[in-house]
Order: C-alpha cells, then structure tokens, then sequence
C-alpha cells in the first residue's frame, strides 16, 4: 500500500495565459487541435452564451481564460462530452462560447454547463455551472440546488436573449457574488 | 463508465483565493466559502486532449517559433513524470506552457517590459504524457522579470504550466521553479503559498544525469494530479 501524494499546488495563470492556451488571442498562430471557443456538435440546438467576469469592484477581467465542459445534447459525458475555451476580449472584457444545449447527464439532475476561470489575481481555478432558465422545473427539484440560498441559485442561471442566445455573468465578489463550487 | 470519485481537493495545499501580498487577488477573490458538491459523471470525465496528435515541434520551444535560429538562452530539458494522489502514472495528459524568453521578456502584446524579444522565441509550447505518466519539452530557462505589485517586484525564473489529466477534477493550471533562485522566497505569487514546504513541490530539480552532453542542462519536475478513491476499502463494523 503506497502512501497518498500530494497534488501539485496550483499557481495564478497570470496575465499571459494567452500565450499558452489562446495563441490566436494574440495574433499568432494556435497549434493543431488547440480547443478555442466553438463546439460543432449536432446533438443539440445550437446555443452561445456570453458574459463578462466582473471583479469586487465591477471591473471586467479582461484577462480571464474561460473553459467549460459539458454533455452533448443527448446527455452524454465521457468521450462524447463537449469542451471549449474562450478568453476574455482585451477592450471589453466579453467572453462568448457556441455550444449546444447540454442534455441531462445524472437523473434528477438539470442540465447545465460546468465552467472554469482562470486569471490573474485569481489563485487557483474557480468553478461554477450555468443552468439555463427555461429549466426552472427541473433546477427546483435538483439536489444541488435543494442547499442553495435563492439568492445563491440565481447566480447560476443564465439570462435568455434571442435565438438560443444566452448570457451569463460571473461577479468574483460582492453583493452579487457567484456561487463557486468545490467538487 | 466513468469510474470511481476523486479525492476531494486538500484546499489547506494550496494558495487561498485572497493573498493580499498578491494585489490582483485583492478584488479577484470571492468572500463566501466554495459550496461542496457530489461528482457526477461529467466532474469524472474530461476532454481526452492529451489523445489529439501534436506537432512535431510542439515540445521544443527552441525550435518551434524560430525563423533564423535557435532560441536564445540557457538550454533546458523539463522533464518528470504525471502521477495521480494515489502515485499511479497519468498517461496521455496533455501539459500546455508558456513562458517568458532569456531576458524575462513575453512575447504577448501586454507586456511593456523593456527587455529584448527574441524573434525566434514565442514562449509556447506544450506535451503529452506516454504510457508511463513521462513527459519532456526542450526550452530555454526564462528570465526573472520585474512587474507593478509593492513597486517593482521581481518574479523569479517559471514556466506556467497547465494540465488536463484524464478528468474534468483533475485540471490544474500552475508555475514551476527553479531549484536555488533566490528569488523564489521573495515573490508575493510564490508567497500565496502560506506553507515552505507547499512551495517546495513548486520547484523543478537540477538532474545533471539527464543533461544532454554539450547541449541542454535538465530539470526534473513531477506533477502529481488528483486521484481516484480507492474502489476496494477496508469495511469497518459499526463502532468499530
Ligand atoms: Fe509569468
């Protein structure tokens, strides 16, 4: 019986993550098969959502490196679960995924989208999910939802807009401060 | 099939979100505590990137920007092992860098630094782990750079890192440094870190068996990845 290693600490991305993992962000070439911000799949409708992170004092991180990961619109995980990565824009600070709607991968749970943050100032990754509002049946009898604050819950959902168009803002701190898990 | 829970992340290891020594984590950091979930299917899964075939030139940041010569700098070899908690070898990781050149300078339109570029150097690079959890890239060792935190503060010699092991848990974005900078117990960012120990794993090891003669110096940097619960666990009696 071995003994149990410890993981590896983790270390802020900084501010030119880009250069790593979002080469075309900066104008140079990105590498063969590098994940950016568009998931072709037919599994499901067609949907984008867009956001800004906004820090404790309503700034957009402009320097955010964003990822999700998510079922396909069959609900399936595994080889068939869809990722992509989008950093935030250098003016705006918005970040925009295509995707498609996430199917339901565990019973009794509502579709959603887990998404990472990376970014300078921030120490170690942030996660949160993006449920969408037209689920509200389904996010009012899903188990992770049963502990939230109403308060907390409405963090997690996405705003609808037009066409399968979706926005999602993440708040780092304050009143409005989005719910991060530890999973 | 996707297999049994990860150990829950020992928080205590690693850098709490606010470290006010590290300005930008001032505003950056949430005030309320992380909320506990049960993984699903989809936490115990992950994007198979690390099986996408790479460039051949893809680990060989000497090389793989270069227009009329070689990178500058101090040739390096960084290599190690992927493992998880549980010290088993995570194959077909996929380990994404970037860097700053010879002259702590980064190839990216927001850096100001008045250090030189090297036209031959972009900084980026990135590997995959073979059956055994190996992985290597041939760089040049960057320079320490000084950045705007309690005035000019210096970073010393990294290489960010970041790491898709074979599970959505198991990402991992961080920094390796350089056994002996003296500037590692001085940098805010190190210094997130609470625990000298903690750090310690931070730090790549000068491997002189590894060099390659008359070429490249090598440091050994293992990396260790969130492991999978047990399956078989001792049952206890109740009480007992
Ligand atoms: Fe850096």
């Amino acid at each position: 019986m071995r003994e149990k290693l410890f993981e590896t600490p983790s270390q802020t991305a900084g501010p030119y993550v880009h250069i790593g993992t979002a080469p075309q962000s900066i104008g140079r070439p990105g590498l063969v098969g590098q994940p950016g911000p568009v998931i072709a799949s037919d599994t499901g409708p067609a949907i984008t959502v867009e956001g800004i992170v906004l820090d404790g004092a309503g700034a957009p991180v402009r320097d955010a490196m964003l990822e999700i990961w998510q079922a396909d619109g069959a609900g399936r995980v595994g080889p068939h679960g869809l990722f992509a990565r989008a950093v935030a824009a250098f003016d705006s600070g918005v970040f925009r995924f295509q995707t498609v709607k996430p199917g339901i991968h565990a019973k009794g749970h509502a579709p959603h989208i887990a998404l990472l943050i990376f970014a300078r100032g921030i120490n170690i990754h942030l996660h949160t999910r993006i449920y969408f509002p037209e689920d509200r049946e389904l996010i009012a009898s899903d188990p992770d939802f049963a502990r939230l604050s109403p308060e907390a819950r409405d963090t997690l959902v996405a705003t609808p807009g037009e066409g399968g168009n979706y926005r999602f803002d993440v708040h780092l701190q304050g009143p409005q401060e989005t719910v991060f898990f530890d999973i | 099939m996707t297999g049994p829970d990860f150990y829950r992340r020992d928080r205590s290891a690693h850098p709490p979100a606010y470290a006010p020594g590290y300005k930008s984590s001032v505003l950056r950091a949430p005030f309320r505590p992380l909320h506990s979930l049960e993984q699903t299917s989809l936490e115990r899964s992950g994007p198979a990137l690390g099986h996408a075939p790479l460039g051949p030139l893809d680990h060989d940041l000497i090389r793989n920007a270069a227009v009329d010569g070689d990178a500058l700098g101090e040739r390096i070899y960084v290599f190690g092992q992927v493992l998880d908690e549980n010290a088993r070898p995570v194959p077909n990781a996929l380990i994404e860098v970037w860097q700053a050149n010879a002259a702590g300078r980064y190839a990216h339109v927001k850096d100001g630094y008045l250090a030189p570029l090297d036209p031959n150097f972009s900084g980026c690079g990135r590997c995959v782990s073979d059956a055994e959890g190996r992985y290597l890239f041939r760089t040049i060792k960057p320079g320490p750079y000084p950045w705007p935190n309690n005035g000019s503060d210096w970073r010393p010699a990294h290489i960010h890192l970041s790491i898709f092991g074979e599970a959505f848990t198991q990402r991992l974005v961080t920094q390796l440094y350089f056994e002996g900078d003296p500037l590692i117990p001085l940098c805010p960012i190190v210094n997130t870190i609470p625990d000298a120990t903690v750090i310690e794993r931070l730090v790549a090891r000068l491997d002189m068996r590894n060099q390659e003669p008359f070429d490249c110096l090598a440091y050994r940097f293992d990396i260790v990845l969130r492991g999978r619960r047990q399956t078989h666990f001792e049952t206890r009696p109740e009480g007992a």
